[in-house]
């Protein structure tokens, strides 16, 4: 099975505190930990998974600026077996809709018969999955935690929906599906898998490579845009309790035992 | 103003809370709209709803078919770009289901889309001017949408507060003939019902509730050490049981369990919307996180800048000591 697994640089979250910057035009993105979108890893992981099964092979690809090389790199360390690099100055500002139609433009240069998403990614949209599987004519299924593969053009899959249930379905492939967390456990990488496909080969495609007419992606043709970043200030917001531990330590016993928080 | 729909969900029935949050949502749009609602599905359960929710809207649009007897995106994907107007604007709700229908829904009617809009300030001629969060929360950000060729806006459940007045006095309006060949690619199976744990978190009182804070596998202890000293039942957030550090029927959240305690200690959580979607009632609740921008510090009551693996055990230490 041919595998085309979407991913994409961002903040890692869980290194950094993000906070906004001096004009409120961007965060603060001096001194960033970057990472691979948390859940394009379970993707990739349930990509090479897949295709140690059936046979086959993962290809990853981001749309992204130089920087996006180390994300790609990092998941051919995982077992991904080629890397594609989508840049060109023309792509800088897409809303999703322009992201999605970078990356149909990439699909249809391959002959794929899965393209895995993650359900989201930083800005907490969950939409480019969705629109490249209707800009491809495909079937699609988002937030998907569970795939068998069933024969060549079949799958059955399981989408996460509320309360933890699962709803299964079976969907035709070509198709798309965007991957959620906990579907799998994503592998290590170490750094001597990292070493390994240093000096591997990723291709880089711009917007004439990919025949992407650029005003259809970039900032120009966005019809989504974001004006500026702030800090709301919801509601009264806690009480914060300061002072030493041990200060903070009696207070907080105090208020767990006036609201029956001690048993 | 374009015209303005929203869909809505509903189950066994009865609609979902989003239904009266989306009429909402649109008077944030347009004071003035006579919205529509769209209700797809099929026999007296669907008639249920629509009789319903047409207190609530100027009118309903019934879309009976027995291939959407259960909500496939794809299906209902078909029948809405069959009988909406061109330039319409949408709502959904961002939930499981909007988050399967949307994004490709606004392909196909060549509208532009908003995924998780967390609210509305208002319109300027057919821009509409929304706010999102990003990085789970962290920042907000206002966002301008183009909507002269129609939207579909994915509204975050629990944002707008209902129009309960439900004087709107709507009729239903059967569109069921215009809804078109509905085959899709996917076929819906089954349900599988999540499974049951040990404990049921959601008869607790108080639970304490570790998220990706607590760092590593065997930290877990010393959260148990401190919920066994307070009386409490020990929760998390998703990452928690996708490391698979906790069993899944201990997740609070949209995807997980909704709890309602009287106390709910927040460690090491940043608070983002699909975590705070599985905490009803109001409880008291303590934050502690490291960071003193967390948003969950924008929600809790008492909030604490601490590293949680330092403060539990001294909390611990204290509270055995009483
Ligand atoms: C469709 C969908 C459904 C979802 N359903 C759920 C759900 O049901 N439940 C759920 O929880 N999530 C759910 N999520 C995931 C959700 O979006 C967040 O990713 C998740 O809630 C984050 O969990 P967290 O707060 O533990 O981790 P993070 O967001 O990574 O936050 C960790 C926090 O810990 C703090 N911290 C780190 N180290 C320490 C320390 N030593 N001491 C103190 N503080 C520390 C950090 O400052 C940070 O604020 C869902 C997502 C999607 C897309
Ligand atoms: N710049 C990008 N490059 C490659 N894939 C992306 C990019 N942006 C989004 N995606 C894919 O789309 C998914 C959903 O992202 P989003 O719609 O932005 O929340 C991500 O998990 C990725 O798989």
């Amino acid at each position: 099975m041919e595998i085309l697994v979407c991913v994409k640089r961002v903040p890692d979250t869980s290194e950094n505190e993000i906070a906004v910057n001096s004009d409120g035009t961007d965060i603060d993105r001096d001194d960033l930990v970057y990472s691979v979108n948390e859940w394009d890893n379970y993707a990739v992981e349930e990509a090479i998974q897949i295709v140690d099964r059936v046979g086959g092979k993962v290809t990853v690809v981001a749309v992204g600026d130089d920087e996006s090389e180390e994300v790609l790199r990092r998941e051919m360390a995982m077992g991904a077996h080629e890397g594609l690099l989508l840049s060109d100055d023309a792509f800088a500002g897409s809303d999703g809709k322009g992201i999605a139609t970078i990356l149909k433009a990439a699909v249809e240069k391959g002959k794929y018969d899965l393209v895995l998403t993650g359900a989201q990614a930083d800005a907490g949209a969950g939409q480019v999955g969705g629109m490249l599987a209707a800009m491809l004519d495909q079937p699609y299924a988002s937030l998907v935690n569970k795939i068998e593969v069933i024969d060549d053009k079949t799958l059955k899959v399981g989408r996460e929906i509320e309360g933890g249930n699962q709803e299964m379905n079976e969907i035709q492939m070509p198709c798309v599906l965007s991957i959620q967390t906990g579907i799998n456990e994503p592998r290590y990488v170490g750094i001597r898998g990292i070493r390994k496909v240093a000096s591997v080969e990723i291709p880089v495609l711009g917007a004439s490579d990919l025949g992407v007419s650029s005003d259809a992606v970039g900032a120009a043709a966005a019809k989504v845009k974001v004006q500026d970043y702030f800090v709301p200030q919801l509601g009264a917001g806690a009480e914060m309790l300061e002072g030493s531990t041990e200060e903070i330590i009696d207070k907080l016993i105090e208020l767990l035992k006036a609201k029956g928080g001690l048993k | 103003m374009a015209q303005i729909f929203t869909y809505i969900t509903h189950k066994g029935g009865v609609a979902d809370d989003t239904a009266l949050e989306l009429a909402a949502a649109a008077k944030k749009i347009d004071a003035g709209a006579a919205v529509t609602a769209i209700v797809t599905g099929t026999g007296s359960d669907l008639d249920a709803v629509c009789n319903d929710v047409a207190a609530s809207y100027s009118e309903v649009w019934k879309i009976d078919n027995p291939a959407l007897a259960y909500p496939n995106a794809e299906a209902v994907r078909k029948a809405l770009i069959n009988i909406l107007p061109a330039g319409a604007i949408l709502l959904l709700p961002h939930d499981t289901f909007g988050m399967d229908l949307g994004p490709g829904l606004s392909i196909k009617t060549n509208s532009a889309f908003v995924a998780d809009v967390a609210d509305i300030e208002g319109t300027d001629g057919t821009t509409l001017k929304l706010v999102r969060q990003e990085f789970s929360g962290q920042v907000s950000t206002h966002v301008t949408c183009d909507a002269s060729a129609g939207a579909i806006l994915n509204i975050r459940p629990g944002v707008c507060k209902a129009d309960e007045s439900k004087s709107a006095g709507g009729k239903v309006v059967d569109k069921s003939g215009n809804a078109g060949d509905l085959k899709a690619g996917r076929k819906f199976l089954e349900m599988v019902q999540a499974e049951v744990g040990d404990v049921d978190i959601t008869k607790s009182d108080v639970l304490v509730s570790v998220g990706r804070g607590i760092e590593e596998q065997d930290n877990i202890e010393i959260a148990k050490e401190l919920a066994e000293a307070m009386g409490a039942d020990l929760s998390c957030s998703r990452p928690i049981v996708d490391a698979k550090w906790m069993e899944k029927s201990r997740q609070v959240g949209t995807s997980g369990q909704t709890v309602k305690p009287k106390v709910y200690m927040a460690m090491g959580i940043s608070g983002s919307f699909q975590h705070l979607g599985g905490i009803k009632g109001s409880p008291y609740m303590i934050a502690v996180n490291k960071n003193p921008k967390a948003p969950i510090f924008q929600v809790a009551d008492v909030g604490i800048v601490a590293n949680i693996l330092e403060f539990m055990p001294e909390l611990t230490e204290k509270i055995k000591e009483l």
